[in-house]
């Protein structure tokens, strides 16, 4: 058992990264970023959602330069947010405003402008489609786009369908109780430290950038049994909204003063789950409570997920998915990464230590 | 899209955030001060929050050196330098003595470090508290009512359990009467040199995105019990193999022909220095 110190350390780790290049080159194939960006929507949506920062291209580029890890990917788009500076904070988007391309409800089958289920794979049947082994040539996929928006009356741009929330119908049925907007400016996480108790603000921020394997497994382990929430899904979205800032210039609010200056797709999830209210007469009674989820592209486990959390930590609670230090801590897929990574780094003067001690202690027992 | 990185990485305006918080820090011995971590182009517990401190605070006319586990050469202080010294281009150095700032994980160095220079230590967990009690909201509350109880109650048992205070490295320290502080993990060999050290010490911690700091000066104390003293690692027996020195922080090493169990300083620029001495000499 020899405990040597890694020494040619500079050398080791040039090879190592020569190494590293020779696996993602070693087959002889190449992908532009640009084709990652036209065929990988999935992996994109997920990396963006996780590094919480909302660019296709850029997020391309980290997918290529980590031969496709999510891990890895998030990792070099965070690293690259912590380079930018922050000069604007947007307006606040309702979202109602959400250009819609997907919307659907488990909760009500006739919600006002009905289900629409847009993309989705939920309905596929998941057999490996063979005939995807070879790359499609580009007049085939140009015949059958050509194909399918003659068949349909398409435009281009995004979508202009914009609908009432399933929320609003059902606060205006008086099935869900009203309640206030709340526009206090959020605290932003990422220039602030948690404290406990947190803000509901702080809480979303670390749920919807939350690695999406994380957030799943606690959002599950909650709805199995461990926390007790059970939602019913109000509704669930994907579209796009738009993003204003205002007048970097002058301090005025008006809504002519703001600027456009782009849009994000984004899946929004509204859960509603029933809680059992105590009135002061003892006696107790049902009511419907809201969990919220959203997240940037097109991750509605995650969204779903989230919408779970939150409303468990909203609640709080002694099981762990009710837990704030125990959600909060430990989704971020840097954070967990980077510390479970941490162990391969050498320990060998703690280990010394811990040695020392461990003799001494035998030493002690065997005097006895 | 392509970017040019600022000197030294992030932005002047999250540098100047970091800053605060190591003012505060050191305005405040021990206690741990909260910032708004940034994520960095090497992981989470790789010594994010050492690497912050250190280019939140470096100048052109610095002088660099970084060791891991008590050398230079390691892949990780390999890494560091390497990224320090790309994103500002400060000279890199292994001399303890020639360095304006030094970071290091787990070790303090053997030369004593002077004043005008300042060590970086790089923290895993920074909470002394964290193993008595999970939640970060209450730790919080116990450092500030300084209810250490359930941090003696710790080193009570583990006499009571094994006859000693057992435990390695990062042994708890009560700094300026007032906080218990984690030394990072250092081994214990290494606590005395943080009391009143001439050379400013920060800790950093990126992960759980904490700073704290040891003022020049400081009291520093290991928790012990007057019938059972604080102890270091055993080294007075031992000799390294290289440089002859006794008495310093050794790794233990295996002849891997005899089996023989023999010595080497875990400071190698420190036994560098003296191989050399001796070689003009």
């Amino acid at each position: 058992m020899a405990y040597v110190a890694v020494t040619g350390g500079h050398e080791a780790i040039e090879e190592s990264i020569k190494r590293l290049k020779y696996e993602r080159f070693k087959k002889e194939k190449s992908l532009s970023a640009e084709e990652i960006e036209g065929t990988m929507r999935g992996l994109i949506d997920q990396v963006m959602s996780e590094s919480s920062i909302y660019d296709e291209k850029l997020a391309s580029v980290a997918i290529k330069q980590s031969e496709g890890s999510p891990e890895e990917s998030v990792f070099l788009l965070r690293a690259f947010r912590s380079t930018l500076p922050r000069k604007h904070y947007s307006k606040i988007v309702e979202s109602d405003s959400m250009e819609i391309e997907r919307r659907i409800s488990s909760g009500f089958k006739d919600i006002p402008g009905g289900q629409i289920l847009g993309s989705t794979y939920d309905y596929t049947h998941r057999l490996i489609d063979f005939n995807l082994v070879k790359k499609e040539d580009l007049e085939f996929i140009q015949n059958w786009i050509e194909n399918f928006n003659s068949s349909y009356d398409i435009k281009e741009g995004p979508s202009s369908l914009r609908l009432p929330k399933v929320m609003d119908y059902l606060r205006k049925e008086g099935i869900m109780p009203s309640v206030e907007d709340v526009d206090n400016v959020p605290k932003d996480i990422t220039k602030d430290t948690l404290s406990f108790p947190t803000e509901r603000s702080e809480r979303l921020q670390i749920l919807t950038r939350g690695q999406t394997g994380a957030v799943t497994a606690l959002g599950y382990a909650s709805l199995r049994g461990f926390g007790s929430v059970h939602p019913t899904i109000g509704e669930l979205r994907v579209g796009n909204f738009p993003v204003y800032i205002g007048s970097p210039l002058e301090h005025i609010d008006a809504e002519e003063a703001s600027y456009y200056i782009g849009d994000f797709k984004a899946t929004e999830v509204e859960s509603i789950i029933t809680t059992t209210k105590k009135n002061p007469d003892g006696t107790k009674e049902e009511q419907f409570e809201i969990g919220y989820g959203i997240c940037f592209g097109q991750n509605e486990t995650k969204a779903i997920a989230m919408s779970i959390l939150d409303r468990c930590l909203e609640i709080g609670g002694d099981s762990p998915t009710h837990d704030e230090e125990f959600i909060l801590y430990h989704i971020d897929s840097v954070e967990a990464t980077g510390f479970i990574s941490h162990l391969k780094l050498p320990h060998y003067v703690t280990f010394q230590s811990k040695l020392d001690s461990v003799r001494k202690t035998r030493r002690i027992k065997n005097d006895k | 899209m392509i970017n040019n990185y600022n000197f030294g990485f992030l932005d002047e305006g999250s540098k100047r955030e970091i800053r605060r918080s190591t003012l505060k820090a050191v305005a405040i011995p021990g206690y741990q001060v909260p910032f708004a971590s940034r994520e960095m182009p090497i992981a989470r517990g790789w010594g994010t929050g050492g690497l912050q401190l250190t280019l939140s605070l470096i100048n052109k006319n610095d002088v660099f050196k970084a060791i891991d586990q008590g050398t230079d050469e390691s892949v990780n202080a390999v890494n560091i330098k390497n990224l320090v010294n790309t994103t500002t281009g400060v000279a890199n150095t292994t001399d303890t003595n020639a360095a304006t700032i030094i970071q290091s994980r787990h070790r303090i160095p053997e030369e004593p470090m002077e004043k005008g220079q300042v060590l970086v230590l790089q923290v895993p967990m920074p909470e002394p508290l964290r193993f008595v009690e999970p939640k970060e909201e209450k730790t919080k509350k116990l450092h500030a009512n300084k209810d250490y109880s359930g941090a003696w109650l710790v080193l009570f048992e583990k006499i009571i359990k094994f006859g000693r205070m057992t435990g390695g490295a990062a042994h708890p320290v009560m700094v300026n009467d007032r906080y218990i502080m984690s030394p990072s993990p250092i081994p214990k060999y290494d606590n005395a040199k943080l009391n009143n050290s001439q050379a400013l010490i920060l800790l950093g911690a990126g992960r759980e995105k904490k700073i704290y700091a040891l003022p020049p000066y400081t009291k520093v104390e290991s928790l012990a019990f007057e019938d059972y003293p604080f102890e270091v690692e055993d080294t007075s027996k031992k000799k390294c193999r290289l440089c002859g020195v006794k008495g310093v922080f050794f790794d233990e090493i295996e002849n891997e022909k005899t089996g023989e169990i023999c010595y080497q300083c875990n400071d190698t620029s420190s036994c560098l220095k003296r191989l050399n001495k001796k070689e003009s000499a």
